[in-house]
């Protein structure tokens, strides 16, 4: 294989990586900080891809818009979720959450494939990022560039603000004793409830990124969920950069089986899981 | 003896009676089982809308007034073949399902081919492609309408070639369909002159096709064949168009793309795309009557060949029990071939041998956005392939019931 392709295929990988690296970051937060695994996430996903559509058709609002606005709409459909539903299941088994999320986004892609069909809608790109760079070695659509550097970013600023300023540290301090940190005068119930609807906005950000480039269809985060539970997992449960630096390392390697033996490439991830959870249990950048 | 008990020995009596009048329809109900994938990538090329189709077929061949007691039922076989043929056993042992149709997805509909086979009761597949199923894995239980991948590679794959796509990259789904679609379609590239310069085999089911079509630009073949259906054909061609490969000269051939596909894709991205179909529903007075019922039946949703030919392979099945008055999977698939089609839809065919229904198909290219009326007006007809030509002729099959 020439050079030339193998860059191609490391930056095909970075892109898809970044997907993984931003959803995968969402649920890394909510576990650490909530303690539930979110099987609604895809679905989630897929319903900010879907109201970027809406905004797009309905409202005439475009791509530029949709960012801004979708992440807080699909957080608030979040937080509405959490005080409802998920605010009851904290006291018990983590296997409580996981099924309720999970029928939760049995009954969201239902929905929408009833409505929308399995085929799913088109959504366009925006002017501005359409066409491409020409790299000499390959041809990289603007959009996709655009994608790398954005959800980079992203990342990097939410473990920031996690890790590092006075509110990620009170968010910390909260998961280890609620109880406590609420009697320093920090209403903890609302600081989660506000957690788990950044967590999914972050899901809903996704959604916008990914509408351009997939289909905006009802299983598309069904798909995805999947493969980015095993970055988590392969990540360490809960720690932020482990899931950001998995994410994009398992993109890079899928982009890389992808070429070399392409029938391997939905199974690759989850090979390198299994290894992970034998030699590595608590994964590869967890505490515990 | 209560009452109730009375009423329900009547009405076993009354049962037992009518069964003796009608002693060959199992169960004396004539069971249908529609086995479809109703929430994966092939969902809105079959799933609810070939059970739509079916119930009208029931309704329009006027079951009810003749007497027939005709049932439905549907399940989701998930694209899994082990799922599909779990449920088809179920069906036929336990639930007295006296024939299966559509199928979308070779890999399920050839498992579902083997276990009628073992049941001998009956088949007709609509959604399914493998030209196996009357090939080398033909059974005298099943029916293949609609089309095949034969049939594909013969109508899109040589139209290509000869207006000069004489070199091909394959990018295939890996499984039964998309390795029977890369095959028949390499087949009739050689045979035209063409070359193969590769392929690559993707898992069903792919988000991103980036790194794929990235090998396809590298081939630096004419012609990019996607030997892939449903939702990865959507990806497949969006991809495409995003990274320039149309505008950097090498073009796309769609082997199989279904009128939801396109709704999918949109016309400023499918355009100019060249598709075989054996049925669009802007053909004549009758297909247009027909797709507007569906339509308003389906969500709005107009019908794909698939949905069209599971309408008219009921059609076809209740007018060979009606005719032999017996759903006994052999005979009926027997009699079905020796009545010749004829349908609102497909026009006038046959079921031959082998299985397989011969039919007109059609060359289609899509439309311009400036040159659609609105939604669903997508095709223009570029040729009609005569049903004598359309279909691998019989000898070539490999098919073991072929004399």
């Amino acid at each position: 294989m020439s050079t030339q392709a193998l860059f191609g295929q490391l930056l095909i990988g970075l892109i898809n990586g970044s997907f993984y690296a931003l959803l995968s970051l969402g649920l890394a937060v909510i576990f650490g900080l909530l303690n539930i695994i979110n099987f609604t996430h895809g679905a989630q996903y897929m319903l900010g891809a879907f109201v970027a559509y809406f905004l797009l058709n309905k409202a005439g609002l475009g791509y530029w818009w949709a960012l801004a606005v979708v992440p807080v709409l699909v957080g608030v459909s979040g937080m509405v979720v959490e005080r409802l539903m998920l605010r009851h299941l904290y006291r018990l088994d983590h296997l409580y959450g996981l099924l309720l999320t999970f029928g939760l986004a049995l009954i969201l892609e239902g929905i929408f494939r009833n409505e929308f069909g399995s085929a799913g809608l088109p959504y366009s790109m925006p002017e501005s990022l359409t066409g491409v760079y020409n790299l000499g070695f390959m041809y990289l659509p603007i959009y996709r560039a655009w994608v790398i550097v954005a959800s980079l970013a992203i990342c990097l600023g939410t473990w920031f603000l996690i890790e590092r300023t006075k509110l990620g540290a009170y968010l910390r301090a909260a998961t280890e004793n609620g109880a406590l940190v609420q009697a320093f005068g920090v209403n903890v119930p609302r600081m989660i409830t506000l957690t788990y609807g950044f967590g999914v906005g972050l899901a809903g950000l996704a959604g916008v990124f990914a509408a351009p480039i997939y289909q905006v269809s009802p299983q598309m985060g069904s798909s995805l969920i999947i493969v980015v539970f095993a970055v988590v997992v392969i990540g360490g449960m809960g720690s932020i950069m482990g899931s950001i630096v998995t994410g994009f390392g398992l993109g890079v390697i899928e982009g890389l089986t992808k070429y070399f033996y392409p029938e391997a490439s939905s199974t690759v991830i989850f090979v390198i899981m299994a290894i992970v959870l034998m030699i590595r249990p608590q994964g590869l950048f967890g505490q515990r | 003896m209560t009452f109730k008990r009375k009423i329900l020995a009547a009405a076993a009596a009354l049962a037992l009676a009518a069964g003796t009048a009608q002693a060959q329809i199992s169960g004396n109900v004539v069971k249908i089982g529609i086995l479809t994938d109703m929430s994966g990538l092939y969902a809105d090329l079959g799933g609810q809308g070939s059970v739509t189709a079916a119930k009208m077929a029931i309704e329009d061949f006027g079951a009810k007034k003749k007497g027939l007691n005709v049932e439905v039922v549907f399940g989701d076989h998930l694209n899994k073949p082990d799922v599909g043929s779990q449920i088809a056993r179920k069906w036929y042992d336990s639930e007295g399902v006296d024939a299966i149709f559509d199928v979308p997805n070779s890999g399920v509909a050839l498992a579902v081919n083997e276990v009628t086979r073992e049941k001998k009761k009956a088949f007709i597949v609509s959604g399914a492609a493998s030209s196996d199923l009357t090939g080398s894995k033909c059974s005298p239980y099943t029916v293949h309408w609609t089309y095949d991948t034969w049939m594909l590679a013969n109508g899109t794959g040589k139209a290509i070639v000869k207006t000069g796509g004489d070199t091909w990259f394959f990018i295939t789904a890996d499984y039964a369909f998309g390795h029977a679609l890369e095959r028949d379609t390499s087949a009739v590239v050689t045979a035209n002159g063409g070359k193969v310069l590769g392929d690559v085999k993707v898992p069903l089911n792919t988000q991103d096709f980036s790194s794929f079509l990235l090998q396809a630009q590298a081939s630096k073949a004419k012609i990019i064949g996607l030997a892939n259906a449903g939702g990865d054909t959507i990806n497949s061609i969006k991809q495409a168009a995003e990274f320039g490969i149309v505008k950097g000269g090498q073009s796309l051939a769609g082997l199989l793309v279904f009128l939801s596909d396109v709704h999918g894709i949109g016309l400023d991205k499918a355009q100019g795309l060249i598709l075989t179909e054996t049925f669009y529903w802007d053909m004549n007075g009758e297909t247009r009557a027909w797709s507007k019922r569906f339509a308003a039946l389906n969500g709005g949703k107009y019908p794909t060949m698939v949905q069209a030919g599971v309408y008219s392979g009921v059609l076809h099945y209740l007018k060979a029990v009606e005719a032999i008055k017996s759903d006994d999977g052999g005979k009926v698939v027997a009699e079905m071939k020796k009545l010749p089609t004829d349908d609102p839809l497909f026009g006038k065919g046959s079921v031959r041998e082998d299985g397989r229904v011969i039919h007109n198909a059609y060359l289609f290219e899509v439309k311009k956005p400036s040159e659609s009326k609105g939604p669903y007006d997508y095709y223009k007809l570029r040729a009609t392939i005569p049903a004598a030509e359309a279909f691998r002729p019989l000898k070539d099959g490999g098919c073991a019931l072929v004399k």
